[in-house]
């Protein structure tokens, strides 16, 4: 079987899950003998064996090339402060759509494999072309980026389109899922969820950080993710509020970057738990393990989570998670604490359980890791197949 | 031959409400949510009672009146009979008119429904007492067959059991214990030699096949046997004549009207069963104190370890199988020396209260790894909510022993974790 998928970015080249995800599902298909031609809108250089890589546009990676979370509220923010052109926001995108053409026509598949709005129009193109069955990945809608606050119509329509053009749709969780009938009038008869999995559920073996913090007493609170409106950073602070009243020996880290990180810190600093704050920053690899190691407890308090890999990222490295109800992966994952992401109340109440009553996060543990041997890549490769053979 | 012995549970939990941690040392009312979750006790009596125990009970009296060979035994939990009292006299009456036919045999138990045996002899003892006093006061009887907890059995309670005069105990039929032998003769419990010559207690072992048929199959479509009539059902009980004496079905209550329901037919089958059964003259039905007086010991069996009616495993593993369940359970029972010291009613029968083995059952993970997440019930939206919910109600609870022990001079205290 041969597939055509038609993507943004990939690791270590990638701003978030998108990558990952790709890069993680493309690898578990290629080792059940799927072969896979892969294309990236530009040349990232990037070097895999598993499949072939092909880049639409041969120039280098531009500095400036879109992240699949830019929304266009941010976007235009940003080109008023001169850091982004006025041409790049869909333009790019449907440059994409025409440099794809070349490779389209050489390469033989038996389906199109598009991931998000951004692939779309590139998709299409593709699969225009081939003439063969054309398969929509969506990792994220518009509605999930903004948090429902003022979506971008063109891309609306854009996503719209490759719906309506597909055959059919992978979600990566029941929220978007709904998203799609609801939101975009999609006939769920063309659905199917496919969630995200973990390439490899051993633990990483890596020293963990702030030992010193530790051996002091003190309980790492983690929150891991873009510090945008999507991801409930200001749940997490009022969270940390009650917590901190209820057990003074807790730190709260903040691993990330994003426009709501002023926001944060402000707010911390009004409820007066500044202090019990560490901003980290932007990690990746192992120092991204070796705090989620650290930490007592992580919590995702997401408003809007299409699927929400750290969560399984955290299980991965023996964490125990607090995660908000309006997530995908809360749809298949029982050992975690699950909380409205609204509910402040509640989700301190569990945070503090877990720094409590010991045999909670040990269970939540053990039973964490059990069930991630049924959260891999290679299961939802079986998944995405079952769908490929419904078509071909 | 073959004897039916049919016998009911009937048992209602006090579901520990929603406990967050900010209301320990506030709020000392641990069973009374309000709210229309099925953690609101009262609502839930009064569910089931209309779906199901009214109903059958209704059935069964009629039953008993018409037909003078058919036979019941129930056992209720205390906590049960005790929400009867506060919440719905009109279903108390309605037992009452049962066991008044005279054809209803009561068993013992403990009053909270506890697995207190594996934990506290002395507590044990208390509660068995307390459910003896109840009976007594409500309907007049004195029990003379015990049964314990979710079924929960081996060597020692038969041992306990027999001590205290009881002549029989209820046990599961479970292969392990029983080997090539058949549930469907009375056995003796091993117990070795019994001291002044005492006559020893029997043992009835559930029929777990034909028990489990009705309980939990009956509507099952995918179940081969499905629809299971009452027609089918008297001839497998006639197939073991010969090869058995008595046939023990035991079964949670619930199963008529609320496991199984209504509009699947479970009514008709209960009302059809007895004379489809009696149409042979070989068969008749008997209560656990018949049995045991009409039917020698065929063997002895031994359990040196716990026996339960409950899942494939047949052990405790629903209750304690998991940290949190073993943690919440040390926990409690932690308690005991503390909360008889202080000698105060209101915290000696909430520390009780909270001894009821479904506490743990609603923490119980083990079915997770194999993604059945239905196969049980659970009134919390998860097995760690209850557990958290529970841990900070004896966080609250050990407060308020903290306080009374403080205001009594001469106690000792230690601290507990």
């Amino acid at each position: 079987m041969k597939v055509l998928m038609v993507g943004w970015e990939l690791p270590p080249l990638n701003s978030g899950g998108l990558g990952e995800a790709c890069y993680g599902l493309a690898k578990a298909l290629s080792k059940k003998g799927v072969s896979i031609d892969f294309v990236l809108p530009y040349n990232f250089n990037i070097d895999v064996d598993f499949m072939k890589v092909h880049y639409a546009n041969d120039r280098t990676r531009p500095d400036k090339i879109m992240g699949p979370y830019l929304t266009y509220t941010k976007w235009m923010k940003a080109v008023k402060e001169g850091r982004a052109s006025v041409f790049d926001y869909l333009s790019q995108v449907l440059e994409y759509a025409e440099n794809i053409r070349n490779i389209a026509t050489k390469v033989q598949a038996d389906l199109v494999h598009m991931h998000d709005w951004l692939t779309f129009p590139a998709g299409l193109t593709a699969q225009e072309i081939i003439g063969k069955p054309l398969v929509a990945h969506v990792h994220a809608t518009e509605f999930d980026r903004t948090a429902g606050m003022g979506i971008n119509e063109a891309i609306y329509e854009i996503e719209k389109e490759g719906f309506k053009k597909s055959d059919r749709i992978i979600p990566v969780g029941g929220i978007v899922r709904k998203t799609i009938t609801e939101r975009y009038g999609i006939n769920s008869n063309k659905i199917k969820v496919v969630y995200n999995g973990v390439e490899n559920p051993d633990k990483p073996s890596i020293d963990p950080s702030l030992t010193n913090l530790k051996k002091l007493g003190y309980k790492i609170v983690l929150f891991l993710g873009r510090i945008t409106l999507q991801k409930g950073p200001d749940y997490f602070v009022r969270a940390a509020k009650i917590v901190s009243q209820y057990c003074p020996k807790a730190v709260f880290v903040v691993t990330g970057s994003g426009d709501m990180q002023a926001q944060m810190i402000c707010e911390a600093t009004d409820l007066g738990v500044i202090d019990k704050f560490i901003f980290t920053g932007f990690l990746r690899g192992v120092e991204k393990n070796s705090i989620y190691q650290a930490a007592d407890v992580y919590v995702m308090p997401s408003v809007s989570e299409p699927f929400g890999i750290t969560a399984l990222e955290a299980i991965k490295n023996r964490t125990p998670v607090v995660i908000s109800k309006q997530s995908g992966v809360s749809e298949v994952l029982q050992s975690a604490l699950k909380v409205d992401y609204w509910d402040v109340e509640e989700l301190a109440n569990k945070i503090l359980a877990v720094l409590k009553y010991k045999s909670l996060p040990k269970d939540l543990k053990s039973g964490g890791v059990k069930e991630l041997m049924n959260l891999t890549w290679d299961k939802s490769a079986d998944d995405v197949l079952g769908v490929y053979q419904q078509l071909i | 031959m073959p004897s039916i012995c049919l016998y009911f549970q009937v048992h209602q939990p006090l579901r520990v409400k929603k406990y967050r941690i900010f209301d320990i040392g506030k709020d000392h009312n641990y069973f009374n949510d309000q709210s229309f979750s099925n953690l609101n006790n009262k609502n839930i009596l009064e569910k089931v009672a209309n779906k199901a125990y009214l109903p059958a009970n209704e059935l069964l009296l009629s039953m008993l009146k018409k037909n003078k060979d058919f036979k019941i035994s129930f056992s209720f939990s205390g906590i049960f009979l005790e929400q009867l009292k506060e919440f719905n006299p009109r279903l108390l009456k309605s037992f009452r008119d049962l066991v008044k036919t005279g054809k209803v045999e009561i068993l013992s138990e403990t009053y909270y429904h506890s697995l207190s045996f594996f934990y506290s002899l002395a507590e044990f003892e208390s509660q068995v007492e307390l459910h003896r006093k109840i009976i007594w006061d409500l309907f007049g009887k004195k029990p003379a067959v015990f049964r314990n907890t979710e079924l929960a059995y081996n060597n020692d309670l038969a041992y306990w059991a027999n001590q205290n005069g009881y002549k029989a105990i209820l046990a599961e039929g479970w292969d392990t214990v029983l080997g090539w032998r058949s549930p469907n003769f009375v056995y003796e419990p091993n117990i070795g030699q019994v001291k002044n010559g005492k006559k020893k207690i029997k043992l009835l072992l559930k029929n777990y096949k034909l028990s489990d048929d009705i309980a939990f199959r009956f509507s099952e479509k995918r179940w081969k046997e499905w629809p299971l009539t009452a027609e089918k059902f008297a001839s497998w009980i006639n197939q073991i004549n010969g090869s058995g004496e008595v046939v023990n079905l035991f079964m949670d209550y619930e199963t008529f009207g609320e496991h199984q329901w209504k509009e699947h037919g479970i009514f008709d089958f209960l009302k059809a069963l007895p004379d489809k059964l009696l149409e042979n003259k070989d068969n008749n039905f008997v209560t656990p104190s018949e049995t045991v007086e009409k039917y020698p010991a065929r063997d002895i069996v031994d359990v040196p370890y716990i026996v339960t009616w409950a899942d494939s495993e047949r052990d405790l593993s629903a209750w304690t199988g998991n940290n949190i369940q073993k943690s919440a359970l040390k926990n409690i029972y932690l308690l005991e020396k503390r909360v008889k010291e202080v000698n105060n009613k209101k915290i000696l029968e909430d520390w009780r209260r909270l001894q009821t083995s479904d506490h743990f059952y609603y923490m119980c993970t083990k079915w997770f790894s194999d993604g059945d997440v239905h196969k049980y019930f659970n009134p919390y939206e998860s097995p760690y909510d209850a557990f958290i919910s529970y841990m900070n109600v004896l966080n609250d609870f050990k407060i308020r022993l903290t306080e009374l022990n403080k205001r009594k001079p001469g106690v000792v205290r230690k601290s507990i974790n």
